[in-house]
């Protein structure tokens, strides 16, 4: 079942394009990283997807307009927009009422269960609590919604690493299932590296590249080039090169591994580093193309 | 995908008709003005408040009482009754003058804060539409405060009557006098009957002003409720020499029309008035400020889907 499905979706405020014509599918049971820098639209594009924004082009989430129907697309649809947004008066108990009482898909004795793991007393408002134990709070609400898509947007962002690591720990283990489906954008990329089973790269509104984790291990390599193989290496066209501690790592594209493993050590290379080589080589390319 | 779509037990479609625990509207309702009163305490507590302060300065003044009711025996009935019912009438204007001032500042907050504090995302995250969310926050005007003023006035004159009563029979006077000036149960359906046609119907498109610019405004809701308004008087007046606009303004909030009921005026509870609800329901002013509630309310629905966090 095709969870998300966007054709030509676009979205200017003022002169400025956030998102400039973005086609997107998203299947069922797929966890998405949405990366790309600030501003790129990826916000943008997940409020159209969440209803929160109007949009030109067109857009099913789960067969509905989420624009028109956002209500009723919400029984299926969770969102944590990011660690500020439950408001500061409620209490951990009120917010379980609240949500028993309107949401038909909330599981109020799975919420507390997460609940009693943390810190989080049910008397407890969001106002006395730390930043991390709101991620908490959210997400035990979230888990407990039995939903199929999921929308993380920064969820983690100004968390220390271990909250940052046990919200991804608990996302996998107490909830993700295969008719599950989750699209996370994120800063910290490779912290949902392993988690991913696809990536997306958006920048200033267009999909710099989208393809499944599979496909991302095998197309990329990176290598740590002996220093004598340097020649040889630019040769092969790497799609990105840079220095660390004296040696030169070489980002490939589609490249032959054992052709490669002569050249020095061979590994998959972080998304981060392929990141900034998409980004880097689409800023030095003409305006709007792409890396696929 | 690794899942074919048929082994996908329900469509979207399916899953709408089929949630076995679908919640009905009218509940969501519920709980989002539930929701409310927990943000907004000073709905109830303002108002108790006031009505403590009340009971606190009638306890003071129960020190005169025997000499006070001794000499309303010597006036006429009329001035003897107005002699004693005046502190309930006051006890009552002070809750209701409370409440009113709560319900402005509610309503200019309502759908302002929920978007300067960001919670609109955690909000618009549920299954709750925003036509229900503007209707759970216009109930809270219209229909709890004067529920809640009612119930408070009531209880308040109730404590006020026992004390007087208690202090009579100490000082071994006859309470006769009071209670037969004291109608409680008049007086309440009296106050019942303000409530319902000035502060829930007659007040509506005040609150409904108030409700879209607090979800029309980016910043000082207040200023931008009460500036337009002042502009267009002002316009009005150097433009034409006339002043209906404030005149109309003027006798939506400090008065009803004249026949509308004979309370709202004076804003008084006399008791010996008899009620003329059917002039109110027919009086046009009430029906277009009814209207215009409507088209207030609907904007402000409709702004809340296209705004955005502050």
């Amino acid at each position: 079942m095709t969870v998300i499905e966007a054709r030509g979706l676009r979205k200017a405020f003022g002169t400025t394009i956030a998102v400039d014509s973005v086609d997107l599918r998203v299947e069922e049971g797929r966890i998405l990283g949405l990366i790309g820098p600030n501003g790129a639209g990826k916000t943008t594009a997940l409020n159209a997807i969440l209803g929160l924004t109007s949009y030109q082009g067109e857009l099913k989430v789960l067969g509905r307009d989420p624009w028109t129907h956002r209500d009723q697309l919400m029984r299926d649809v969770c969102f944590i927009a990011d660690v500020a947004v439950l408001p500061r008066w409620i209490r951990a108990s009120q917010a379980l009422d609240y949500l028993a009482g309107v949401h038909p898909r909330f599981d109020r004795a799975k919420a507390e269960g997460f609940l009693a793991k943390t810190a989080i007393k049910p008397a407890s408002k969001v106002r006395e609590l730390s930043k991390g134990m709101v991620t908490q709070l959210h997400l035990a609400l979230v888990m407990a919604i039995d939903a199929k898509l999921l929308v993380l947007d920064e969820p983690t962002l100004g968390l220390d690493i271990l909250y940052r690591k046990q919200f991804y720990d608990s996302l996998l283990n107490d909830y993700f299932d295969r008719s599950r489906t989750i699209v996370v954008t994120t800063h910290q990329v490779e912290e949902v590296q392993h988690i991913l089973t696809d990536l997306m790269f958006i920048n200033r509104g267009r999909i710099v590249l989208d393809c499944s984790m599979e496909e991302f291990e095998r197309r990329y390599v990176e290598v740590t080039v002996h220093p004598e193989q340097v020649v040889a290496a630019r040769a092969l066209k790497p799609i990105h090169e840079r220095q660390l501690l004296g040696r030169n790592i070489v980002l490939f594209d589609h490249v032959d591994r054992q052709q490669l493993a002569s050249l020095g050590e061979v590994r998959t290379p972080g998304i981060a580093d392929v990141f900034v080589a998409a980004m880097g080589n689409q800023a030095s390319q003409a305006q709007g193309g792409a890396a696929r | 995908m690794n899942m074919p779509s048929n082994a996908m037990p329900e469509s979207p479609l399916d899953s709408q008709v089929l949630a076995p625990t679908d919640i009905s509207a009218n509940r969501r309702l519920y709980w989002s003005v539930r929701r409310e009163l927990w943000e907004s305490r000073s709905i109830y507590i303002a108002p108790l408040a006031v009505a403590a302060l009340i009971l606190a300065g009638f306890l003071i003044s129960t020190v005169h009482l025997p000499e006070k009711m001794r000499a309303a025996l010597a006036l006429n009935p009329m001035q003897q009754h107005e002699l004693i019912e005046q502190p309930y009438n006051f006890a009552a204007l002070l809750i209701m003058g409370t409440t009113f001032i709560v319900a402005i500042f509610y309503c200019l907050d309502a759908l302002y804060g929920e978007r300067r504090d960001r919670s609109i995302l955690f909000w618009k995250s549920l299954p709750v539409s925003d036509l229900t969310t503007v209707l759970s926050k216009a109930s809270i005007p219209m229909v709890v405060l004067p529920l809640v003023t009612f119930a408070i006035t009531v209880v308040t004159q109730g404590i006020m009557l026992l004390l007087s009563t208690a202090v009579l029979l100490g000082s071994g006077l006859s309470v006769a006098t009071l209670w037969t000036n004291l109608p409680l149960w008049h007086m309440s359906v009296m106050l019942f009957y303000h409530l319902l046609s000035i502060h829930a119907l007659w007040y509506a498109p005040i609150f409904g002003w108030l409700l879209l610019v607090s979800a029309w405004s980016r910043r000082a809701p207040f200023l931008w409720a009460a500036l337009p308004l002042l502009a267009i008087g002002v316009v009005e007046k150097i433009a034409f020499n006339t002043s209906h606009f404030a005149a109309m303004l003027g006798q939506r909030i400090g008065a009803a029309p004249e026949h509308a009921a004979h309370t709202a005026g004076s804003m008084s509870m006399d008791s010996l008035t008899p009620l003329t609800p059917g002039q109110f329901l027919i009086s046009p002013g009430l029906w277009i400020g009814l209207a215009v509630t409507a088209v207030f309310l609907a904007a402000a629905v409709r702004l809340r889907r296209y705004r955005e966090p502050i």
